[in-house]
């Protein structure tokens, strides 16, 4: 590599089809590329992430002799990964490519302006050839990573990542606060849309579990401490007794469920005896206690859909169809009973919850539709019962039912221990409070931090099924780097200048990855492994002692002149 | 005994399935019906509720799949017969003839370019043209260039010939023939995706007999900025801005009446980022949403409807429109439904309709349960081994179904559902394989 000597940068300035060529005048910004300092070769591309652009990368590389490349195009968010592999695929460091985003920071932004827009995407990309002058080459470090996961939560999300682990031959931790597994499965009665009992599916789950000899099964213990990195976690977790036990592991999956609101307040909640929720409902449906009603009013939305500034604004999603299986439930067990479900929108989407919605219908259950402004509000009757009153929105009218029984649908909300949790692998929560993936789009079970995966309610509300198929996929997410055996991390860490560093502990106390510690001189060391670059501790420390590869102060100094037009 | 999978659909969900696999080392084919790689994803301008740009977050994946070392792609090719079992099912795939010598073709659109017969555009919904030789978008993978023998004048009436003459690469061939690969693979995951239904049998929404109605796939490819009127959502009739515009959901499906009793699952929420998109390209114009029930049931979807509320003053109206007429002068619409608030007869003028059709299962399900022996459900969507406990499997150990071919879902549902059948088809290796040792 001839990276030493006088650089010679490649610029590929990309029509993105109209997206970029509609506004800016690409041929302008390839002849000023031209111009510019150490750039050998400038050209257009009408899609440079095409199979067609990416060899056209290639190419010049090897024509022109380049030994820096930039692409003048969209996002390196999602592109460029696809450009460092070509530059790798001609024989140039990845590290030795830079992006100038002339998209979304120009032709996207200023679709009204194009002349203003060419000015801004040279601009662009003179301060990336500035900068690509003087990057260096880096090197991700391989490390090695241990077959084994633990998997927090003993749910059917959790056992089910745990089975399909054990079945891909990994070793497996299955942790569970509680003494037995099952999680929400155990509270509840029959399961949609198979009719099933919750206790038979969940025998046949916990059976597999327990007789997978790759499965270990720590009930009443719960993660204490978390340490390492992708492949070489070190977890602590204790049993109820306070025993620690301390477990080496290369994955760890998330599938610790959610709570169910208790709406305290909300229609009597707590106070009044036969205002219950759905899950109270269920529970006594399976324990055979429910004595038989004359008429029950279901309420939905309960702490939900909440349209107010800091409420629960979220559709909990399964609440219809529950509230849809335990009117039916009633219907079969005491014909007689007049049940009402007040809703606002009918979330029976997909197949089997519209067939289900159909047979309640038919099955004569009641339903009434109210608007958010006009809440039902249940008032207390002598004898227990209570009169509801909704304004029914289909009918402009507004009614009164009477009820023996009403029966709230709350959502399912994050668990306490989440936040802990979520604390101490580092991992975030959303504004929801659930578990927050690293895309919400395409990557709906991994978490940016590598190794540590999230399925089942602890990432959202979601049906049974939803959440098999989410934990298989959690499964696979985790399966790829232990069946590997070995990943590639961040070449883009700290360095410190041990000369410089004065072991004040400014960048220890600063750094969120705890990947600084100091070495027995008292002189700051980073962990490579856990560093993710984030350059906290270059900006913080006082000494100038921390300098982040591939954002040196040269390298991002270089592009701050040339944005105010110096070379 | 094989330890390759085979992947039955191209796109956002095929794709995930593919690259989860290759990732931790095992080999893929990926088998594709249309020349290219994406599938419905590559087709959508934005995606809720992120409103990223739905190619530029799928592209990266694409080219992924195309560079990758395990992943062999065989696109423009059909399943044709599979036999064995788990561990070992002998498939043969037929690939059909594009005229052109992938090895030599570089993608350039030298013979697209100079091609004299035009086609429509199938990736535009048939709203613009293509040409008789094409490729399907500008960023389709693999970018090789195919010939349509139903258009192409070589094929029709033995003339022209002007891509040959004109090729840099000399990569035209019509001389090449249907071929047939047989491949031996431990498991088969399906992923063939959904159609939208045609609404024009429902006569009182008048698609296709009103210029203005359109469907809500048509309305993607008008908003998008790679599509036939460069992003401009013009009115079909006569190019002009629409002041108004009304997406109706659930149609045909939901329905009571013979279409397509289920909800679609999608819809309500697309067509919320659909009018968020209509406000920002054109801010003055009126947006309605006609819907039943409002299914934002996904993360961050309520939020997401209220921020169209708020944010963008979409108005969402529970109404199901019984008809809508045409003004044959003005070619405005006249949409008469009943306000379910006040349960009135009202009509609402506008200038465009955007139909939201059931999603359904495609075609070629059926050929594909034929060939494995694989049970459908009554609308034609691959079954389930069980609904509850085994949404991946099926009635055929070793054979998986993942994304909207299994049942209605959006895009994040798919990939995970994808990525868990990549699972599914890991433990069928690592099972087989320990059992061939014994």
């Amino acid at each position: 590599m001839s990276e030493n000597k006088q650089p010679r940068i490649g610029v590929f300035v990309c029509y993105c089809g109209v997206n970029i060529g509609a506004v800016i005048n690409v041929p302008e910004v390839v002849e000023y590329a031209k111009t510019l300092p150490n750039v050998a070769h400038a050209e257009g591309n009408l899609y440079t992430c095409s199979s067609d652009g990416l060899s056209k990368i290639k190419e010049a590389i090897k024509k022109h002799n380049l030994t820096r490349v930039v692409v003048a195009s969209c996002t390196p968010r999602t592109h460029e990964t696809l450009f460092r592999g070509a530059c790798e695929e001609a024989g140039l460091n990845k590290y030795l490519f830079h992006m100038a985003n002339i998209r979304e920071h120009s032709s996207w932004v200023h679709p009204k302006e194009p002349e203003k827009a060419t000015e801004k995407a040279k601009e662009l990309v003179r301060m990336a050839v500035a900068k690509a002058a003087l990057l260096e080459s880096q090197v991700e470090p391989e490390i090695s990573v241990q077959p084994s996961a633990l998997v927090i939560g003993g749910g059917v999300s959790g056992m089910t990542a745990a089975l399909s682990l054990a079945r891909q031959d990994f070793i497996v931790h299955l942790v569970e606060k509680e003494d037995e597994l099952g999680g929400k499965l155990k509270e509840l009665y029959k399961l949609y849309p198979s009719n099933r009992k919750s206790s038979e599916v969940l025998e046949e789950f916990v059976q597999a579990v327990h007789s997978n000899p790759k499965i270990t099964v720590h009930t009443s213990s719960t993660v204490k401490n978390a340490e390492g990195f992708i492949g070489n976690f070190k977890v602590t977790i204790a049993d109820h007794e306070g025993k620690e036990e301390k477990l080496d592991v290369g994955t760890i999956i998330v599938a610790t469920g959610a709570n169910v609101l208790k709406p305290s307040g909300m229609y009597g909640y707590g106070k009044r005896k036969k205002v219950i929720t759905q899950l109270e409902l269920e529970n006594l449906i399976k324990e055979n206690k429910l004595r038989k009603p004359k008429d029950v009013a279901m309420i939905q939305c309960v702490g939900a859909r909440e349209e107010k500034e800091g409420g629960r604004n979220y559709c909990s999603r399964i609440c219809c169809a529950v509230a849809i299986k335990n009117a039916l439930e009633i219907k079969e067990l005491f014909p007689d009973a007049e049940v009402s479900i007040l809703y606002r929108d009918m979330q029976a989407y997909g197949k089997d919850f519209e067939e289900q919605y159909q047979k309640a219908r038919e099955n004569f259950i009641q339903f009434v539709r109210f608007d958010a402004e006009k809440p039902p509000e249940v008032i207390p009757k002598p004898g227990g019962k209570y009169r509801v009153i909704v304004h029914d929105v289909l009918i402009n009218n507004t009614i009164e039912l009477d009820a023996d029984m009403v029966v709230l649908s709350t959502p399912l909300i994050q668990s306490e221990e989440a936040k802990e949790l979520s604390r101490m692998l580092k991992v975030p929560l959303g504004t929801d409070g659930f578990f927050f993936e690293a895309h919400v789009k395409l990557r709906p079970v991994d978490f940016a931090t590598d190794g540590i995966f999230v399925c089942g309610t602890a990432h959202s509300p979601k049906t049974i099924s939803e959440s098999i198929a989410q934990a298989y996929a959690a499964a696979s997410r985790a399966g790829i780097p232990m069946a590997l055996k070995q990943v590639r991390t961040e070449a883009i860490t700290s360095i410190i200048n041990e000369d410089l560093c004065t072991g004040c502990g400014t960048c220890i106390k600063i750094c969120p990855y705890n990947a600084i510690q100091k070495d027995e001189r008292g002189i700051a060391r980073v962990n490579d492994v856990l560093c993710k670059g984030c350059g906290v501790c270059a900006a913080s420390c006082p000494e100038k002692a921390i300098t982040m590869r591939h954002f040196s102060d040269a390298q991002v100094l270089a592009e701050a002149t040339a944005a105010l037009g110096g070379n | 005994m094989s330890n390759s999978v085979l992947v039955v659909g191209g796109g956002i969900a095929g794709i995930q399935a593919s690259l989860d696999l290759a990732n931790r080392g095992t080999k893929v084919y990926l088998v594709e019906k249309t020349p290219s790689i994406g599938g419905r994803m590559a087709q959508l301008d934005k995606t809720f509720p992120t409103l990223d740009c739905s190619i530029c977050i799928l592209a990266p994946k694409m080219i992924e799949c195309l560079r990758h070392p395990n992943i062999t792609l065989l696109t423009y090719s059909e399943v044709k017969e599979v036999n064995g079992q788990a561990g070992d099912f002998t498939v043969k795939i037929l690939q059909h003839p594009r005229y052109v010598d992938a090895e030599k073709c570089t993608g350039c659109g030298t013979c697209m370019e100079k091609c004299p017969v035009k086609a429509p555009n199938e990736f535009d919904m048939g709203l613009g043209n293509r040409k008789a030789v094409y490729m399907p978008f500008k960023q389709a993978v693999p970018l090789i260039a195919t010939i349509d023998s139903e258009h192409c004048l070589y094929f029709t009436k033995g003339v022209c010939k002007v891509c040959q003459k004109v090729c840099p690469s000399n990569a035209i061939n019509y001389e090449q023939k249907p071929e047939e690969t047989v491949l031996n693979v431990s498991s088969i995951v399906l992923a063939t995706g959904f159609d939208t239904f045609n609404p024009s049998s429902m006569k009182e929404y008048g698609y296709g007999r009103f210029k203005n109605v359109i469907l809500s796939m048509e309305f993607e490819r008008l908003i998008c900025a790679s599509g036939p009127t460069g992003g401009h959502l013009l009115r079909p009739s006569d190019g002009k801005e629409p002041k108004s515009i009304v997406f109706v959901q659930c149609v045909g499906s939901r329905s009571q009446r013979g279409e397509f009793p289920y909800c679609s699952s999608v819809c309500c929420v697309y067509a919320t980022k659909e009018s968020i998109l209509v406000k920002d390209h054109m801010p003055e114009t009126e947006v309605y949403i006609m819907y039943i029930d409002m299914r934002a049931i996904g993360k961050g979807f309520q939020e997401f409807v209220d921020k169209a509320k708020k944010q963008y003053d979409v108005r969402y109206v529970k109404a199901h429109p019984g008809g809508i007429a045409e003004d044959p002068a003005t070619n405005r619409l006249q949409i008469y439904y009943e306000d379910i608030k006040t349960g009135e007869m009202k009509r609402l003028c506008t200038d465009m309709v955007v139909l939201c059709p059931a999603l359904i299962p495609k075609e070629d399900n059926k050929k594909i349960a034929e060939a494995t022996g694989l049970e459908l459900d009554e609308y034609g969507f691959f079954k389930s081994k069980n609904q509850l406990t085994a949404p991946i499997d099926t009635n055929i150990p070793g054979i998986y179904i993942c994304g909207y071919c299994q049942s209605p879902k959006d895009i994040p549902e798919s990939v995970a559902q994808a990525s868990g059948a990549a699972a599914r088809a890991a433990e069928t290796i690592t099972c087989t394989t320990k059992e061939a040792k014994r």
